[in-house]
């Protein structure tokens, strides 16, 4: 989901595999983690690169439809709790990244490729926050959709990025928490802020069911992905289990899912539901989503605007260490 | 331009009178300004009583390919575990 079409590399027939890359492939089924300085198959090593860096840039990138509504938030203490879960997102990109790296890539050429564009970040933050109400559905849907991917990601066969998610679980329910709060509080005031509540939950609706990415007969990566358990449920196995737990919480709002054929199935024991439109969601990936320019946009004026911060505080600690080196040669 | 600040290995001591344990990395220019970093993102909900911060590069790692080689010695005494020896009940917890 935040990492919603992750190319997976070096799929091969067991029969074609080499004795290294069976043994590897055996410690995987064997529920061991991988470590950073071992032996992995190069396919391993560059889908996760991939995959793990399009989660930590959706980490950050992320944070500007929400840091957008920190200083016009309606409170003092909603505007105290959406900074701090705005920070928590800027902790997850940092621990994905940290991740990354073990992989022997390095932070910059991360951030190199997504401001050029050669690596993408969840669709989802290509849609705009329109009002304080969008802050209600991002806490309640996007992150509750990002919990639904990344609780299963813990036991993710590499260790590092297990580790990530599991401090990033951590932190997600309180972002969900806080979400589905501010639409209690909407959902429950005046007729307009119920209208506010509803119509946020229509915009956010359909692409918060696109962050699971394509549905599984079009997602042709899945299957090596689940063999190296990088990937632990298919796309449309979570975004079930996303609309089934959804449902029930949209009812006790007293709002109403903006899908027609929504019925309960029996049988299936689930919701049946309408598919996002598909081609929306290549479009918005490809760079045609409603904000994707000024994102990316905002992205690259924040790095670039903070070089001389970046290099002022290197030199400083440069001199600083050549300082305490000189003082030492003196003193011997 | 900009060369990217060094990489450091954060540790944290999750409550008084336990170990130091490894939460991950972060980069800083510092140790001084790795630890107020590490403060920022590791200990962000009272994880913590003390910081260390050690440069990454400072680290020396066993290598994964020699595992066997340099855990297998320990692996056949089987004497250095307590329950090794078959103590009679009669003599009580011991
Ligand atoms: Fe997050
Ligand atoms: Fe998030
Ligand atoms: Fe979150």
């Amino acid at each position: 989901m935040y990492a919603q079409l992750v190319k997976s590399e070096g799929a091969k027939p067991r029969e074609e595999m080499t004795p290294e890359e069976i043994a590897f492939q055996e410690r995987i089924d064997r529920g061991e983690k991988i470590e950073p300085k071992e032996w992995m198959p190069e396919g391993y090593r560059k889908t996760l690169i991939r995959q793990i860096g399009q989660h930590a840039h959706s980490e950050i990138v992320g944070q500007l439809p929400e840091g957008n509504w920190i200083t016009r938030a309606p409170t003092l203490e909603r505007k105290a709790i959406l900074l701090a879960k705005v920070q928590d997102e800027a902790g997850h990109g940092l621990y994905l990244y940290s991740a990354a790296e073990t992989l022997g890539v390095s932070r910059d050429e991360l951030l190199e490729k997504l401001h050029s564009g050669n690596m993408k970040y969840s669709s989802i933050f290509n849609y705009p926050t329109l009002n304080w109400a969008d802050i209600g559905a991002v806490g309640w849907l996007v992150d509750g959709a990002a919990i639904m991917n990344q609780v299963p990601l813990q036991r993710t066969s590499y260790g590092p990025y297990s580790r990530a998610m599991i401090r990033i679980c951590k932190e997600e329910s309180f972002h969900q928490r806080q979400g589905y709060d501010i639409m209690m509080k909407m959902a429950a005031g005046t007729p307009e802020q119920k209208a506010m509540a509803q119509d946020a939950l229509n915009r956010f609706w359909y692409p918060a069911l696109m962050m699971f990415g394509p549905s599984d007969k079009d997602s042709v990566h899945s299957a090596q992905s689940m063999a190296w358990k990088i990937k632990i449920n298919t796309n449309d196995e979570l975004r079930q289990k996303f609309v089934d737990q959804t449902v029930p919480q949209a009812k006790y709002l007293g709002l109403s899912i903006p899908d027609e054929s929504l019925a309960w199935n029996e049988e299936k024991g689930g919701w049946d539901f309408s598919e996002p439109d598909w081609s929306e969601f290549f479009a918005v990936i490809a760079g045609n989503g409603p904000c994707n320019e000024e994102r990316l946009g905002a992205r690259v004026k924040a790095w670039e605007d903070g070089a001389w911060f970046r290099d002022g505080l290197m030199a400083h600690a440069e001199k600083a260490e050549a300082r305490r080196r000189a003082a030492r040669v003196a003193a011997e | 331009m900009s060369s990217q600040w060094p990489l450091w290995e954060i540790f944290i001591r999750g409550q008084h009178g336990l170990n130091h344990r490894h939460v991950g990395s972060l980069h800083a220019p510092d140790a001084e300004m790795a630890i107020r970093n590490a403060r920022d993102v590791y200990t962000r909900r009272n994880e913590g009583v003390s910081i260390w911060v050690v440069p990454s590069n400072a680290i020396t790692a066993s290598s994964p390919s020699e595992k066997g080689p340099l855990f297998e010695p320990s692996n056949a005494k089987v004497y250095r575990h307590p329950t090794f020896f078959d103590i009679p009940e009669e003599v009580g917890h011991m």
